[in-house]
């Protein structure tokens, strides 16, 4: 079957795509858009986490077909998504489809070279950045699950205790950091997210 | 002893470097954390290549049984389907492989040992295309008995695991069941016995416990046109896996290239090889490149665990408190394979008294070949099943001589000088009492904390959490300790060194050093702490870490929590040989300009050469104008020997390390449901060279504990010995409500031996993580508790 949808503000078409095959799929494997993560693909980890139509969800449990017409939004896409958010104010949240990454700002994450170890002069989101300041990421196969997770919760929530962070991310498991960091991450984009204010 | 003053660390002596940004000592930030948040970063189960094949492995439904036949036709005939092999398609005489005893099928032959044995393998151009034909293979199995416990295993009419066995242990153990036997005895226990005023005896049981990294095994393997292959994969040592994979293929060494893949996590897990070789198969046999990726189902199947262990100890104390004797008994099931069973059963040996100290000491330690699913490395190796028991025995003898149980731990403390039982002298720093102190000195979290945030209880503060069992009837508090020994390195006189590959030269006006090692990094940070090793030797801010593969040498395994030390040596070693040339340059080019250049002790940094005085006397880049200076040099921590097979004396291990916790637990003791308030650890780590990631692998290994000891188990059937929870949903780990605050107290006591006197850092939180957990339940609760992970059940009297 033919599968269209928008990615990260970008129209997409898949074609061939077998019925079975799962949005997490057609996104790594069909639209070279492997940041989302296959660690289980049974819905327990996370680590495949997009926003559909705004709301977090596991690519792996979403049928490729029930994206047709829908928004996607991966960690590919994050940075781009909260530049909107934070230019255009709430038009971000995503469910009205009405605003969406222009074609060339898309392009330039899938432009960047991938042999570069450091990445200097990438444009991050927030919650991506404190990321790395946090050391939140170990192997970081955990990470764009989380990103995506993390950054709807501050979206809804800008001022969340330790214990909301923990329920809105305790569908995410990390084998690696003890959760520590994780939380030091969020903590610290919701802290600077107030500063900006 | 308790609450004494801490002892003076020896200062780690730096002057090469010292002025150098992002060197060591600085939390610098990860090289590949930038492709890591944006979703760049390519794992192994990321690789794409034109035309690309899928391949799927057929695993076995049984765990014990005669393959009568199998059926490859209908599978061959699906559409889509490229190739189908077996056994009888290997193409070389050499079909087994092992780390260290080659007793592992790459394909079964003729029998499978265990539930999810490798017995076909497909190609197809799609995913799904090939799991269905792999359905369509018809095994027939002729079922046999199982062996799943010792008692089966050693019984006089046992069905052998593996027939004829030629491997180096047989002459050695009891019963060819029994993959490896390491007593270590040392003094008379029985004599000593005699001085004990108080006997503790207990039987301990450790459950299956899984990597659960969550990277799934993964790779591709692309066919190349000189007959060769090039595998990217997600490894803990690409050297070792290319040991076993060329040989299958039939391929020299040199024409398996092998280039690290992004790996998410390993914790032991990607020791022993998954798919590699499957995937070269199939893509030599295609001629087409071959991507596998295993679902969390056959990962589940495709790599060893945790030794589950039955552990039997007895110690004896005198009124005074201080330990008489120790005799201890401990089985590990090695599953069907030897993996690395042979050193866990080493390790559990010679690491069993604990950080004790215990002259009289008869110590027997087997490991077992059963039809359960395969064992081998995982964070911690043997001394965490140890830690588990002899800490609860320190708790039980603690409560009898009628002391705290924390000094009671300081007073039998070992310290530097110590020996331990395999003859060793402990001969760096050991502050074992000095770290229950501080973990013990650490604030209590505050009681009852699910009614701070207002007038309704906050149930996820509490036992069963958002299930909302409970707002604290019911609920008790426990606090518990534990502290454990870890060994650094590949011991028993293991050849464990390491390679690095180091260049300097000018980049676009810039000097720039490049790190080549073959270091699998698997998340811990090893990419990071190189160029901090970098840019504190050669003085430089921009260092490049070249992808790991197997054209430098072999930089040993991400385990033992041996890279930093090892692997950094190498690439310390190699900075300081190139350093030495590249003055050696200067000197040549500049020495006739500055008397220092031949009478000072000269140093780079900040991009430059100057004296120890700070005085500078060239740049760098005019240093290396037209030059390259490149060192590659293998580099080895001290030897070690094997311990004796009769009395387990012996110079073993590389380093030992140590951490301590205070586990801090409620239990809604009506529904036997915890919650793990806090694990506060405090551990010695030598030197830290990077501090954030210190810590990060602290809270990682603290909380890896914490699974062990309320929620993770593989469970296998004991009738079947099938396994009964692969997956994710009934396979627990913990998610971030489970685990609690983890605050850390890092002590710096130098370890001479050590570059920069670092120590191996991320096991030892592993070990007495769990121990404290349970001590802490037991002391809310009452309950004796003498397995791990505690279920609800055990708690309630309903098992």
């Amino acid at each position: 079957m033919r599968v269209n949808f928008t990615v990260n503000g970008r129209p997409q078409e898949a074609d061939d795509v077998w019925e079975g095959e799962s949005l997490l799929y057609v996104l790594r494997e069909r639209m070279g858009l492997p940041g989302s993560k296959n660690a289980c693909e049974q819905g327990e980890c996370g680590s495949c986490t997009v926003r559909l139509d705004g709301v977090p969800v596991c690519s792996c449990l979403v049928a490729a077909g029930q994206v047709e017409g829908r928004e996607v939004v991966t960690v590919e896409g994050l940075a781009d998504f909260a530049k909107q958010r934070a230019e255009h104010g709430s038009c971000a949240s995503g469910a009205s489809g009405a605003c969406g990454t222009p074609l060339d700002a898309a392009k330039r994450w899938e432009a960047r070279p991938s042999d570069s170890q450091a990445g200097e002069g990438t444009e991050l989101s927030p919650i991506q950045q404190a990321f790395i300041d946090a050391g939140a990421v170990q192997c970081g196969f955990c990470t764009p699950g989380l990103l995506v997770a993390a950054d709807e919760m501050l979206e809804r929530n800008p001022t969340p205790s330790d214990g909301d962070i923990r329920e809105a991310l305790s569908g995410n498991l990390c084998r690696c950091t003890g959760y520590e960091k994780i939380m030091d991450a969020v903590r610290l984009a919701a802290a600077r997210q107030g500063e900006a204010v | 002893m308790a609450g004494k003053s801490a002892p003076l660390g020896t200062p780690t002596k730096v002057t090469q470097g010292s002025r150098t940004k992002g060197g060591i000592g600085e939390s610098t930030l990860r090289p590949d954390g930038i492709l890591k948040v944006t979703g760049e970063f390519a794992y192994s189960s990321d690789m794409w290549h034109e035309d690309m094949l899928w391949g799927q492995i057929l695993r076995s439904t049984v765990a014990h049984a005669e393959i009568v036949s199998i059926d490859t036709v209908e599978a061959l005939k699906t559409p889509g389907v490229y190739a189908v092999m077996t056994y009888d398609d290997l193409p070389t005489d050499v079909k087994n492989y092992g780390l260290e005893i080659q007793d592992t099928p790459v394909l079964a032959h003729g029998k499978v040992r265990h539930h999810g044995e490798p017995v076909a393998i497909v190609a197809a151009d799609h995913p799904e295309t090939a799991r269905r034909a792999a359905a369509k293979i018809k095994v027939e199995y002729r079922e046999l008995p199982v062996i799943t416990d010792e008692a089966s295993a050693t019984a006089p009419d046992a069905i052998l695991v593996h027939e004829g066995r030629d491997d180096h242990h047989i002459g050695h153990v009891p019963h060819p069941n029994i993959v490896h036997r390491q007593p270590i005895i040392r003094g008379d226990v029985e004599s000593a016995r005699e001085r004990a005023d108080f006997i503790v005896e207990g039987e301990y049981t450790f459950g299956m416990q899984d990597q659960a990294f969550l990277g799934p095994e993964s790779g591709l393997a692309v066919p190349a046109e000189d007959g060769g292959v090039d595998l990217y994969i997600a490894t803990q040592w690409l050297h070792s896996d290319l040991k076993q994979i060329a040989p299958v293929l039939g391929l020299p060494e040199d024409k398996v290239r092998m280039t690290l893949s992004g790996v998410g996590g390993a914790f032991g897990g990607r020791e022993d090889l998954s798919m590699q070789i499957h995937a070269c198969l199939l893509a030599l046999r295609t001629g087409k490149p071959v991507k596998i990726v295993y679902n969390r189902f056959e990962s589940f199947f495709g790599h060893v665990h945790r030794h589950p262990a039955k552990l039997h100890y007895e110690h004896g104390a005198t009124k005074g408190g201080k330990l008489t004797h120790m005799k201890c008994r401990i089985v590990l099931d090695g599953g069907a394979y030897a993996s690395a069973s042979p050193a866990v059963v080493g390790n559990a040996a010679s690491l069993a008294v604990g950080p004790y100290v215990l002259e009289d000491v008869d110590i027997e330690s087997i490991a077992l070949y059963s039809n359960n699913p395969p064992c081998g490395a995982m964070r911690g190796f043997g001394a965490v099943q140890a830690c588990f028991a002899y800490e609860a025995q320190m708790d039980k003898l603690a409560d009898k001589v009628g002391m705290d149980r924390v000094e009671f731990r300081q007073l039998n403390a070992m310290s530097q000088g110590t020996i331990m039982p395999t003859g060793q002298p402990v001969d760096s720093p050991a502050p074992v009492a000095e770290l229950l102190r501080r973990v013990k000195a650490m604030p209590m979290p505050p009681e009852q904390q699910w009614l701070a945030a207002g007038e309704a209880a906050d149930v996820r503060q509490l036992p069963g959490g958002l299930s909302n069992t409970t707002h604290g009837e019911g609920v008790v508090r426990g606090v518990g300790y534990a502290v454990g020994i870890k060994n650094v390195g590949f011991s028993e006189g293991f050849d464990d060194y390491s390679t690095a590959k180091v260049r300097m030269e000018v980049v676009g006006g810039e000097p720039v050093a490049t790190v080549h090692t073959a270091m699998a990094e698997v998340g811990q940070g090893g990419v990071t702490v190189h160029a901090q090793i970098a840019r504190t030797e050669l003085g430089v801010a921009q260092v490049t870490i070249h992808p790991a593969d197997t054209q430098v040498g072999s930089a040993g395994s991400t385990s033992a929590s041996r890279q930093t030390y090892v692997t950094g040596g190498a690439v310390k070693n190699s900075c300081e040989l190139v350093r030495e040339k590249v003055l050696e340059i200067g000197r040549r080019k500049f020495g006739t300009y500055h008397p220092a250049w031949a009478t000072a002790e000269l140093l780079l940094e900040g991009g430059k050469v100057v004296t120890d005085g700070g005085e500078v006397l060239a740049d760098l880049v005019d240093v290396l104008e037209g030059e390259a200076v490149e060192v590659e040099e293998e580099w080895r921590h001290r030897p070690t020997e094997p311990f004796d097979l009769r009395t387990g004396q012996g110079f073993g291990h590389v380093q030992y390390s140590f951490a301590a916790h205070r586990a801090v637990v409620e239990v809604d003791t009506e529904l036997g449901l915890v919650k793990v308030i806090e694990l506060a650890c405090a551990q010695d780590v030598g030197k830290a060279l990077n501090p954030l990631s210190v810590i990060g692998q602290i809270q990682g290994g603290t909380t890896q504990g914490l699974g062990i000891a309320v929620m993770e188990e593989i469970i296998v059937d004991p009738k079947t010995a099938k396994v009964r929870n692969p997956s994710f949903t009934d396979y627990l780990i913990p998610t971030i409500l489970d685990t609690p605050t983890i605050p850390v107290d890092v002590l710096e006591l130098a370890d001479d031996h050590a570059p920069y006197g670092l120590r191996g850092i991320g096991e030892a939180p592993t070990l007495s993580s769990t121990p404290a957990v349970l001590a802490a339940i037991r002391n809310a609760t009452g309950l004796e508790l003498n397995r791990t992970p505690v279920r609800p059940e055990h708690l309630t009297g309903t098992a």
